[in-house]
Order: C-alpha cells, then sequence, then structure tokens
C-alpha cells in the first residue's frame, strides 16, 4: 500500500532532532527505515512528522577498545559486514549480523533502528541481551545508559522516552578463548526467524562458566534462558551436559504460537538449536 | 518538497511528497519505469536499485531520504541497444522468463559483481536470497550471475561508471 501522508524533517544535529521530537507527540525517528517504511506501508503507524537522522554527524563509528565493541546508532548491517576486525573483537556479533534480512537491505539497515524497532525475532537485540551490552540514549533530559534486559520491555517496545533516541550500543570486551555459536531457523534464507539461539561460555581448567544462552523468534519477548545456563555452568561441556542444557532451554521457554510455527515446534527449535549451538562452540 | 537525485548520470529535481517512496519517484515523476514495483514492502526485491554503490529496495526508501544522492536503475546497464555483459549473459541462460523480477534481480548483481567480482556460487545465491523469482527455479539466474563474472574481472561491467 501507498504510505500514508505524513512532514519529513531532516535536522542537521542531535539536538535539533531530539527538539523536534519533543515538539510532536507522534513524530517517528527514521534512519535506514527498512522495517518502519514496511509498518508506514501497512498502515500500522501514521506518524504527523518523521525525523530522518541521516544529516546528523557522527554516529557512524565502530569503534573496538580494552572496553569491547561499540557501534554508533547509525552504522549500518553492511558496515559491520565489512569491518574484518569484529572476526577477532567480537565473532558472535560478526557472525550474527550474516543472518540479518537480505544483501539490499543490510546496506540501509542500522543498528540504532533495530534496537529501537525491539523485534523479538531480531538478531541485533538477541546479542545485546546476550551479551549485557548497554544502549545510550540522549534526549531532552540528557544522556543515559540502559542495560539491554531494561531496554526491550515487550514485543516492539523499547525503553525509550519519546524525545530518546538511541546514540550507540556498547558490547563488553570479548575474550579471546570464549566459545561461542549463533543458530537460527528460518523457512528461507534471510527470512525472520522461528527461533534463534546466540551464546557463549568461558572455560577455566576445561570446565564452562559465565554461559549465557540468549533466544530470538521463539517466545513474545526476548529471553535469557538462565536455567539452561545453570546446567551447564561448572561442568564440562560434553555430550551428556549438552543435551541436558538444550533439554533445559526447552523446558524453560515462554514458546509462542502463531501463523508461522505452534509452539510446541518453537520449542523443539529451541532444543535442537540450543544443541547444534554447543556442539559448535565446543569444537571451535 | 524540492529533492535532487542524480540517476544514472543525471541530475533530477522533483517536487514530491514526503511519503513517496524511491521507486514511484523513478516509475511517476522520472518515468523510469524499468525498475519494477511489486510488493511494496521490502519482500521481493523487484524493486531494488543501487544507491550511492550500494543495492538497496527503492520501496523501503522515501525519495526525500536520498535528496543528493547518486541512484543507478536498470536503464543504466545497456548502452542503447547494445546489452551490458550481464544482460547478455541473463539471456543467453534463460535466466528469466515473465520479466518481472529480472530489474530487480540484475541491479542486485550489478551491484554485488561491481565490488565482488570473485564471489562464487554461495555468495551469489546468498546475495540474491532477497529477490523472488517465480519462473525459473533461479538455476538460470545463478549461471547467468557466474558466467557474467569474467566481464566484471575485466572492467566490462557497463552501467554508469
Amino acid at each position: 500500500m501507498k504510505l500514508p501522508a505524513f512532514n519529513y524533517a531532516a535536522p542537521q544535529t542531535l539536538n535539533e532532532a531530539i527538539e523536534l521530537l519533543a515538539a510532536h507527540a507522534d513524530a517517528l525517528p527514521i534512519a535506514g527505515g527498512q522495517s518502519l517504511i514496511p509498518i508506514l506501508a501497512f498502515r500500522l503507524a501514521a506518524p504527523s512528522l518523521l525525523v530522518d537522522l541521516r544529516r546528523i554527524p557522527g554516529l557512524d563509528a565502530i569503534t573496538i577498545s580494552a572496553q569491547g565493541v561499540c557501534l554508533g546508532a547509525k552504522v549500518r548491517w553492511c558496515d559491520i559486514e565489512n569491518d574484518k576486525r569484529l572476526a577477532a573483537a567480537h565473532p558472535l556479533l560478526a557472525d550474527a549480523v550474516t543472518y540479518i534480512a537480505h544483501y539490499p537491505i543490510r546496506s540501509r539497515g542500522t543498528v540504532g533502528g533495530s534496537l529501537a524497532h525491539a523485534d523479538t525475532a531480531a538478531e541485533l537485540p538477541g546479542i545485546a541481551l546476550t551479551c549485557d551490552a548497554e544502549i545510550t540514549a540522549v534526549g531532552r533530559a540528557g544522556s543515559r545508559s540502559i542495560a539491554a534486559k531494561d531496554f526491550f520491555v515487550g514485543p516492539m517496545m523499547n525503553a525509550l522516552a519519546h524525545d530518546e533516541l538511541v546514540t550507540e550500543l556498547r558490547l563488553p570486551p570479548w575474550p579471546p578463548q570464549r566459545r561461542w555459536a549463533f543458530e537460527e531457523f528460518a523457512r528461507q534464507q534471510g527470512a525472520f526467524a522461528l527461533a534463534g539461539i546466540a551464546l557463549y561460555y568461558d572455560l577455566a581448567d576445561g570446565v564452562a562458566g559465565n554461559t549465557h544462552i540468549g533466544v530470538i523468534g521463539a517466545s513474545a519477548e526476548l529471553q535469557r534462558i538462565n536455567e539452561a545456563e545453570a546446567v551447564l555452568n561448572g561442568r564440562k561441556a560434553d555430550a551428556a551436559a549438552i543435551l541436558e542444557t538444550a533439554k533445559a532451554a526447552a523446558h524453560a521457554i515462554d514458546a509462542a504460537g502463531d501463523i508461522d510455527a505452534p509452539a510446541a515446534y518453537r520449542r523443539a527449535l529451541v532444543e535442537t538449536l540450543t544443541e547444534r549451538a554447543l556442539k559448535r562452540a565446543a569444537a571451535r | 518538497m524540492q529533492t535532487k537525485l542524480n540517476v544514472n548520470g543525471k541530475t533530477h529535481e522533483v517536487d514530491v511528497e514526503p511519503r513517496l517512496t524511491l521507486v514511484d519517484c523513478l516509475r511517476h515523476e522520472l518515468g523510469l519505469t524499468g525498475t519494477h514495483v511489486g510488493c511494496e514492502h521490502g519482500v521481493c526485491g523487484a524493486c531494488t536499485v543501487i544507491v550511492d554503490g550500494k543495492p538497496a529496495r527503492a520501496c523501503l526508501i522515501l525519495a526525500v531520504q536520498v535528496d543528493g544522492a547518486k541512484i543507478e536503475t536498470v536503464e543504466s546497464l545497456a548502452d542503447g541497444d547494445t546489452l551490458a555483459p550481464l544482460q547478455v549473459s541473463f539471456r543467453r541462460h534463460h535466466a528469466l522468463q515473465c520479466g518481472f523480477c529480472t530489474p530487480g534481480m540484475l541491479m542486485t548483481a550489478h551491484a554485488l559483481l561491481s565490488v565482488e567480482p570473485d564471489c562464487g556460487e554461495a555468495r551469489i545465491r546468498e546475495a540474491l536470497s532477497g529477490n523472488l523469482c517465480r519462473c525459473t527455479g533461479y538455476i538460470g539466474i545463478v549461471e547467468a550471475v557466474l558466467e557474467a563474472r569474467a566481464a566484471y574481472k575485466t572492467g566490462r561491467r557497463g552501467g554508469t561508471p
């Protein structure tokens, strides 16, 4: 469908953008627009004003330091794919991004847009939650840092105030010996995941610890599965531990059923994908 | 809203509503109907064009968002009646039947081969996975893109430099 009518502004500074959002109660920011434009085309939103962030300087850097990986809100998926440093600095992120949508979408879609859109089937929110990332938001009241677990408050819902914009995503440092894997299942390449697993753990004396297991797509909310993490922590990641962890994940997941797949199917996917991911992680 | 677009090397100034998508701008304002519009929500890939060197869905971009950008459409490929190597390859491998998906297929492949002329079949299939074709079963399309790599390696790519 054709888009509903709206006004459009492309401010030159972050402050101007924030002021425009503050002044218009139903204004929406737009960056890559790869989720927002379909929402407009389906007439699921009818903003009076779109505030385009394209002219705002900065916000497009990928910074790698002892503090971890920092992605500016306007970093695009293709920027992450093309940054060869990330294979070592954050391999889980680099791998997960290859699952995002399609080649022509990845040249437009942005980090900040995906986080704010907060789709439970989206890869980056899953990585942010799994990795204990922090999201910086700036609004009229100033700048604040929001933990990923507090940022995603529900399906397609974030913790941002109306006048706040995401400016960066900060992922904690990645130890070089960390074991990790990303697995997802979608019916077509690039389609929304029916379920996906992002996980990592650290090895000490052959024993797994600090296990983080995050799930996308399978439930109504992004989830870490603490019950499954606890099963693996303190054990060798052998075949028995892997199976037990995968079963615990399937047991704990609050699987959602909809037109694409029944809940039991998604629950089975969580078990299978967790098992596959743990096997891949152990083999790295 | 006054918007300046450089399309296939030619600058156009158009006065458009903010809600006008790039694909509708190309077709209705500029008369460039080579770019097809299918699903209008970013799923089918028929409207794929190249924006500042990168492939993009023209139905998922507002014309006003690309003010000042360099746009390449399927019309840029051939030189008059002389088809570009990629188009010749599509014809040779029967990479189209009805032709509806073809402009999007060509521009996605053109974008890919322009930066990755050495890419393999798996990469080509991944890059084209966002372009739906309901006629060919994709085999001819993949074969055509594989063959066209040779032209890109030697700089005979066609299109707007």
